[in-house]
């Protein structure tokens, strides 16, 4: 009986292990900045080229950094959705320009409305990647302290908005 | 390649002999005026430094392409990969050394991004699960033979003298026919 029994077994044990790697996505890389503090920039505003944005500006907020393009199709998707939460005025949405050109990059949010508390923008994508970004758009979370709490690799969702980061929002702004 | 544009010259010129009108053979001609001047252009250099490219060269090859994922970043002509030699070469000129480099790169895009992953707690399974797997395949195959043997073994049942006389009788019957 063990003679048909043990393959079975091991026939059934390799089937969750492969059940289960159909279910991870190999695009999510978990990031090693998560509860590090959020890399310093200084960065040029979109609108406004002679001012400038740095991360310790945003101490003693919760904050929402978005990493977006003109030329990333998927940030049409979730834009909608930065643009009713920044209706809501729940939280600061920080817009990060990614790789764009300041023209196309403004027309864009005239087409599609803007979110963003401040636009900042990073032409050559250095502070993008001390931020770790390899698939725009990606959308960080980060406390009071300049911390980073959460990072979203591709579009935020409803469901992604709804059930981690509002949340985490405001379990964040709760805390001193 | 080369050889058959020779090849292809020559078979031309044959053309342009054996053709008999001037028109034709003018046509034919001026297909033999290499088009391929144009387009030549002296290869740029790849970097500034030959010697930066090289370090940045053997650095690269063994890091992920984190948008491609099974390309090296030396392979992948991806616009992240582009970025990353950038920076590399920077750190290059900056004197960083090759440990502070990979350094810089893991901080930002995790263990991920290395194609030979360091040896840790979450990735003993990776280093050693193949080993491990081996090592009880064989053990799991040893006992399986021999407790094999030891069944052949037993199922030898001694035979009886009365057996025995009867094969030989009929060994021996048979090699009387074969005489």
């Amino acid at each position: 009986m063990t003679r048909f029994l043990l393959p079975l077994v091991a026939f059934m044990i390799l089937v969750v292990f492969l059940f289960a790697g159909l279910s991870l996505n190999p695009r999510q890389v978990p990031s090693p900045l998560i509860d590090k503090p959020a890399p310093d920039f200084e960065l040029q505003q979109l609108h406004y080229p002679e001012k400038k944005l740095t991360a310790q500006d945003n101490l003693g907020k919760v904050w929402l950094l978005n990493v977006w393009a003109s030329w990333c199709v998927a940030c049409r998707d979730e834009h909608p959705l930065f643009v009713q939460l920044a209706n809501a005025g729940i939280v600061p949405i920080y817009g990060l320009n990614y790789k764009d050109d300041r023209d196309t990059a403004l027309q864009w949010l005239r087409q599609f409305g803007d979110p963003y508390t401040v636009s900042i923008v990073d032409p050559e994508g250095r502070v993008g990647i001390d931020y770790g970004v390899y698939g725009v758009p990606e959308t960080y979370i980060i406390d009071k302290q300049g911390i980073i709490r959460h990072k979203q690799i591709g579009p935020v969702t409803v469901k992604s908005l709804e059930e981690t980061i509002l949340p985490m929002v405001k379990d964040l702004q709760g805390q001193s | 390649m080369k050889n058959l544009l020779n090849e292809l010259q020559f078979f031309m010129s044959q053309l342009v002999g054996s053709a008999r009108s001037i028109s034709v053979r003018l046509v034919l001609l001026l297909l033999l005026v290499p088009l391929t001047g144009w387009a030549d252009q002296e290869a740029r250099p790849v970097a500034d430094d030959p010697e930066v490219e090289k370090r940045m060269l053997e650095l690269t090859e063994e890091l992920r392409c984190l948008v491609c994922q099974n390309e090296t970043i030396a392979e992948s002509r991806a616009d992240f990969s582009n970025d990353m030699r950038r920076e590399i070469r920077e750190l290059i000129k900056a004197n960083k050394t090759d440990e502070e480099i990979i350094e810089f790169l893991v901080e930002r895009y995790g263990d991920f991004v290395l194609y030979n992953p360091p040896l840790k707690s979450t990735t003993f399974l990776l280093w050693f699960g193949p080993m491990i797997l081996f090592i009880a395949g064989s053990i799991t195959l040893f006992l399986y033979l021999r407790r094999r043997r030891q069944q052949v073994e037993d199922a030898e049942i001694p035979i009886s003298e009365d057996a025995q006389k009867k094969a030989e009788a009929l060994l021996n019957e048979n090699k009387g026919n074969n005489a």
